[in-house]
């Protein structure tokens, strides 16, 4: 069942390569030599790895933060949200709080987590208390979150003067690896002999990936081991059981809703103190959330399943851009890839009728994916 | 005077947000009275609005434009189809995938298209939709500011009565309405359930494309990559608002049209309200008379479930 | 009998197998049926008698086979060439559209209409308003499905088919639903409709039914044919044997009740349903230690209300519910079961099992965050599963294995599930709704057994059914529910089935005495 699951899931990526492919081509590119610019663009140099890692983090996150609500039958479309006011509140942290190393960054996503989760809760609470639907609740919360972030960032003690951003945080804040040491002299002078390392540590990278793949283990534990994921998963699956064998099914549907909002929460506050340094005046959603849904799909609503999901997201997206840098192509071809591998995922039928034919076609007596 | 031209300026504002969702939002109820949810509105509304503006600027013609993006809004339906009718995808799982291929797909061709940028040419004003209106009534009475409005307005409206019609007073509209509800029924009565369905996911998609060029048409000039960023997705609360019927979605558009003229209303007056305070405002109220008014809303009984019949 | 033309077979169903994968739910059966007669089509839950007709409506095609309609060959590949051959189905769970009204119902796939694909809604009421008069089957053509009786629902599925012009009705278990008096209305409408012409099958399992309407009976067991049987020359034991191939006793052994005091008393309890209508109208009902007090009624007199109200799923307006004279009223679930009181859900796919939980989750659905199936919040899976394995043994479900889906499990099994967990809870009252819905034969007894054994431990047992046969065998008093309100309460030994279904109907209420 389980090999099924994946072996589904690795031919809608195929699918999804190829069609992407077939769109260049359409085009007037050569997919090949796209394909190939990709690759060299995510594993060409020790920098791409860290950049792809990077860009993956936020989405491990919002990822698990969808996958989670899901498991307990509900549809977080407000992870974006959830995102925005999670980094806006780290920034805020970050920015006024004088508080030393190490310290610091964990108050600060601390915050962001449980200020996500209090936003998520909103939506938990209305869905139990008035029944309204999460999704028109998370939907208007995402907007609702973007206006209010903007409003805070235009305060004029946060607002860095002539830029449309705020402060940046405070150096004590960061989680960045090696940060300090990296542009102090000795590891100047260091780096300088390791050029493998000092390319790896060129960009911004940060403890948020580690973190990222702890809170999957963490979350995978919670639904595995605990009562708490016992009875969120008997919601998830039949509330009316759930509720006629005892447990709570509103308090749950809180619960759940702010577990997730503390997930896309700590995305936030992972990209806002490892990578951004600043919450900026935002035009439009960033998409962080919206991603997210499309890695808890592909992952199949696993919280560890997240993790090479949305390292596969980061990197077409990653690999993607530079596509437009080099021969021309719009990036919005891998945006199109990512519909296409939902879309097949969508269809496991197709692919189970797809495979069959195949088996049938040889002759051969081979198992065809249930 | 005063007072009364600032309420037609409101109405103004109230009807002209509300046309585009008004055409995607009754998609919205024909697709999922079908019971087919379709959360991919935004996508189709996207793949519309571009369509629309390319094709209007390519022909100077804002009909031809507006034909087209309900052609492309129809063929990315016909995709969403596909998985869920034919292939008993997961409606919400099929619907993100459009969410990325629309949007995504939009935005390629028009680089394509438009030598890398990421909008299209803006429309010369004479090839925006036409005004029937236009200069009717003497300009600035309350009047004009209420029914100057693009031609898409008024289809919009007479789409909401048409939608009516279609789904309680005709034959197919009995039949999109009891496949939603009772799928094995319809199909013990020899109802092809299955093309019932491709049909009402095929309209909802021409009309969400129809709504991506009332604004890409009508409102603005040109498609570019924020025009229609969300309003898909407030196009289907507006359904859920509305109960899934014509006449609830179109209140439920217009009440989130009023939230934004009021808005654009109070940021013109100069009252020193932040214009991101304004901006939540629309969004807020909604979630406020969801709270007061309408609570818990259950569509067709049906409604995204994957239906097979068990021939085999 | 005399309707019946033997020189017209109308139906001629020749070696019809049908396979799911590797499942043969028919194999290889005959049947034929004579224009003008009730055929009766007798099996148990899943031996395969609605697959037959499944096929025969165009619903399955058939794996091998032929079907001949009064002498023609025909292939009959969906139901449009089923109701173009004038045979129609009236399926057990009706397939009505709710929130339609009547005449929606029955033109839906045929409708009337003017130009431009239009409905005529006045010209489809006329031809509906003659059918219903022509046949005797009086409905109001405009009000919707969703605010009419269960037999008035059956009228409109009779309606349906003679819309199409059925000639053929078959019917699926077509009284399961329906109080002893609508029972012998539809007797009698299917007697008028064999007068004018018609041919019925009834699919059932209700030997009494058979012997009152039918002429002939076709015996089905585990997908094969058993035999054709003119219903005269049989009795119902020589039925129930031919249906389960062993002897079968219909009557339930137990003692007499050892009845003690009062353990559960319900006093003027008020509960609404889903529309916010009063379903239960000042009810009140006392249960006693070591009884089994039924209560009968037709589906939707507030039974499931009652039974929502007392577990604390659903909000009690007025009056008290007491269990062991400690007030319980609107606790919640959880608080509810801990004061012992275990109920066995009336749809068990819904309320009672976490389908796609394992076996051994759903064993502790009650239980999960004591000791020492957890503590601290963290789950023992060990522990979990020992248990499990204990109860599957004892309970006999199958298949042995607490790692198993339950969605993967048969109805008896399933339900096994449930009476293992709520047994296990060792309750003083026990709420068993319509506890062998659905399960066949040996499942019933098996069931019957086990709530009998809680009477006789000295428990107390409140059985909810809408089958009377049940309630008359198990119970040792039986309460009449009619809406919303307890019209008599008898004694067992007293009752029969004439009193009972003229309770049920609503017969008792003028002489209702306090």
């Amino acid at each position: 069942m389980k090999q099924n699951k994946f072996m589904i899931t690795l031919i809608s990526i195929m699918f999804g390569l190829i069609i992407g492919g077939v769109v260049l081509l359409i085009a007037g590119f050569n997919p090949i030599e796209a394909y190939g610019i990709m690759l060299k663009g995510v594993f060409g140099n020790p920098k791409y790895i860290s950049w792809t890692i990077i860009r993956s983090t936020p989405l491990i996150l919002t990822g698990m933060s969808v996958a989670f609500a899901f498991r307990t039958g509900l549809f977080n479309i407000g992870a974006e949200g959830q995102f925005i006011i999670g980094s806006l509140v780290a920034t805020l942290v970050g920015y006024f709080f004088k508080l030393p190393p190490v310290i610091h960054p964990i108050v600060a996503i601390l915050a962001g987590c449980l200020a996500a989760a209090l936003w998520a809760g909103i939506a938990g609470l209305l869905k139990s208390k008035f029944g309204i639907n999460e999704v028109i609740t998370t939907i208007m919360l995402n907007w609702t979150a973007l206006y209010f972030s903007n409003y805070v960032v235009f305060w004029d003690k946060f607002k860095r003067p002539n830029r449309d951003a705020s402060q940046k945080i405070l150096e004590s804040a960061s989680i960045n690896i090696l940060g300090k040491w990296k542009t102090s002299e000795a590891g100047k002078a260091f780096l300088k002999t390791n050029t493998f390392l000092k390319d790896l540590l060129n960009p911004p990278l940060n403890y948020g990936f580690i973190i990222a793949i702890l809170v999957a283990i963490l979350i995978l534990y919670i639904l595995k081991h605990t009562t708490l994921g016992y009875q969120l998963k008997a919601v998830g699956h039949n509330k009316y059981a759930a509720e006629y064998g005892g447990i709570n099914i509103k308090k749950n549907i809180i619960v759940s809703m702010m577990i997730a909002g503390a997930l896309s929460g700590l995305a936030g506050a992972t990209q806002v103190l490892g990578v951004s340094r600043e919450t900026a005046i935002l035009a439009a959603m960033e998409g962080y959330g919206f991603d997210g849904i499309a890695v808890s799909l592909i992952a199949g609503n696993n919280p560890i399943a997240c993790i090479p999901a949305a390292l596969l997201f980061g990197g077409l997206k990653y690999g993607g851009g530079k596509l437009q840098s080099t021969i021309g192509a719009p990036l919005e071809v891998i945006n199109i890839t990512i519909g296409v591998i939902v879309f097949f995922i969508a269809m496991p039928k197709l692919i189970k009728m797809m495979t069959s034919f195949k088996v049938r076609k040889r002759g051969e007596k081979v198992e065809s994916i249930k | 005077m005063k007072v009364l031209n600032d309420i037609g300026v409101i109405i103004g504002i109230t009807l002209m947000y509300a046309a585009p969702l008004i055409y995607t939002s009754l998609g919205g109820v024909i697709s999922e009275n079908s019971g087919v949810v379709n959360i991919g509105l935004e996508g189709m509304m996207t793949i519309g609005a571009f369509a629309g503006a390319a094709v209007g600027y390519f022909t100077k013609n804002p009909w031809l434009g507006f034909l087209a993006a309900g052609l492309a809004g129809g063929m990315l339906a016909l995709l969403h189809a596909i998985a869920c009718v034919t292939f008993t995808a997961d409606h919400v799982v099929s619907g993100i995938a459009i969410n990325f291929i629309g949007p995504g797909l939009a935005l390629f061709l028009c680089k394509m298209f438009f030598d890398g940028a990421a909008m299209t040419l803006p429309l010369d004003l004479d090839n925006k939709i036409p005004r029937p209106f236009n200069g009717v009534f003497p300009s600035n009475s309350f009047l004009n500011l209420v029914f100057n409005q693009y031609a898409t307005v008024y289809i919009a409206f007479i789409l909401v009565l048409i939608v009516w019609f279609l789904l309680y007073k005709t034959r197919l509209g009995l039949r999109i309405r009891s496949v939603g509800e009772h799928p094995r029924a319809a199909d013990t009565l020899g109802i092809n359930v299955y093309r019932v369905k491709y049909i009402a996911v095929i309209l909802s998609g021409i009309f969400a494309g129809f709504g991506g060029a009332a604004m890409s048409l009508a409102v603005v000039s040109n498609y570019r990559i924020t025009l229609i960023s969300g309003q898909g997705f407030i196009a289907l609360a507006a359904m859920i608002f509305g109960k899934w019927k014509p006449q609830g979605a179109m209140w439920g558009c217009l009440l989130f049209g009023a939230a934004q003229g009021l808005t654009v209303y109070l940021g013109g007056a100069g009252l020193g309200i932040s214009s991101q305070i304004l901006a939540m405002v629309p969004y807020l109220i909604t979630l406020l008379v969801l709270m007061v008014f309408v609570g818990e809303s259950n569509g067709p009984a049906a409604n995204g479930l994957q239906y097979e019949n068990d021939k085999n | 009998m005399n309707n019946i033309d033997f020189n017209t077979k109308v139906i001629e169903m020749k070696n019809i197998t049908k396979k799911f994968g590797d499942f043969t739910a028919n194999d290889s059966i005959d049947l034929t049926v004579h224009k003008g007669e009730v055929h009766a089509l007798l099996g148990e839950n899943g031996a395969g008698k609605t697959t037959l007709m499944n096929v025969l409506y165009g619903l399955y095609e058939p794996t091998f086979g032929e079907i001949y309609i009064n002498g023609n060959r025909i292939e009959i590949k969906n139901p449009n060439v089923a109701i173009k051959n004038g045979i129609g189905m009236v399926h057990q769970h009706f397939m009505l559209v709710e929130t339609f009204t009547v005449v929606e119902n029955i033109i839906l796939g045929m409708e009337t209409t003017k130009s431009m694909g239009i409905i005529d809604m006045k010209k489809a009421t006329k031809e509906v308003e003659e059918i219903s008069k022509k046949y005797g089957l009086h409905v109001d053509p405009h009000v919707k499905i969703q605010d009419i009786s269960v037999g008035m629902q059956q009228r409109v599925e009779i309606l349906k088919a003679l819309y199409r012009g059925a000639d053929v009705l078959i019917l699926d278990e077509p009284t399961a639903v329906l109080t002893p008096q609508e029972i012998e209305e539809i007797i009698q409408i299917m007697k008028n409709l064999t007068k004018q012409g018609k041919t019925i099958i009834i699919i059932t399992h209700k030997l009494k039914e058979i012997k009152q309407s039918a002429d002939y009976c076709t015996i089905i067991r585990r997908g094969k044919k058993i035999d054709t049987v003119k219903v005269d020359e049989v009795t119902e034991e020589d039925l129930a044997s031919m249906m389960v191939g062993r002897e079968v006793s219909f009557k339930v052994d137990k003692k007499d009740a050892d009845v003690g005091e009062t353990i559960l008393n319900l006093d003027n309890l008020v509960i609404k349903d889903n529309r916010n209508l009063k379903a239960v109208k000042e009810l009140s009902l006392e249960l006693k230690r070591g009884e089994i007090l039924g209560i009968a009624g037709v589906d939707g007199n507030g039974q499931s209300e009652l039974i929502e109200g007392i577990t604390g799923l659903r909000p009690i307006e007025s009056g008290t519910v007491k269990l062991n004279n400690e007030n319980i009223t609107n606790l919640t679930p959880k608080e509810i079961i801990e004061k012992r009181l275990s109920n066995i859900p009336e749809d068990r796919q819904k309320r009672g099992l976490v389908l796609d939980f394992t076996v051994g989750e759903n064993i502790i659905l009650e239980n999960y965050h004591k000791e020492p199936f957890s503590s601290k919040g963290r789950l023992n899976h060990k522990k979990i599963s020992e248990y499990s394995k204990e109860l599957i043994e004892k309970f006999d479900i199958r298949p042995r294995n607490d790692k198993q889906m339950a969605r993967n499990l048969s109805g008896g099994n399933q339900q096994k599930i449930i009476l293992a967990r709520e047994i296990s809870n060792n309750p003083d009252v026990l709420i068993a709704a319509q506890p062998t819905r659905g399960l066949d034969v040996g499942a019933i007894e098996y069931v019957h057994k086990y709530l009998i054994e809680q009477r006789d431990k000295g428990k107390a047992v409140l059985l909810i059914s809408f089958e009377l046969d049940e309630i008359m065998n198990l119970s040792d008093r039986i309460a009449v529910i009619f809406d919303g309100k307890i019209v008599d309460i008898l004694d067992a030994k007293n009752a029969d089935e004439k009193t009972l279904g003229y309770l049920m109907a609503g017969g008792g209420v003028k002489n209702e005495t306090k």
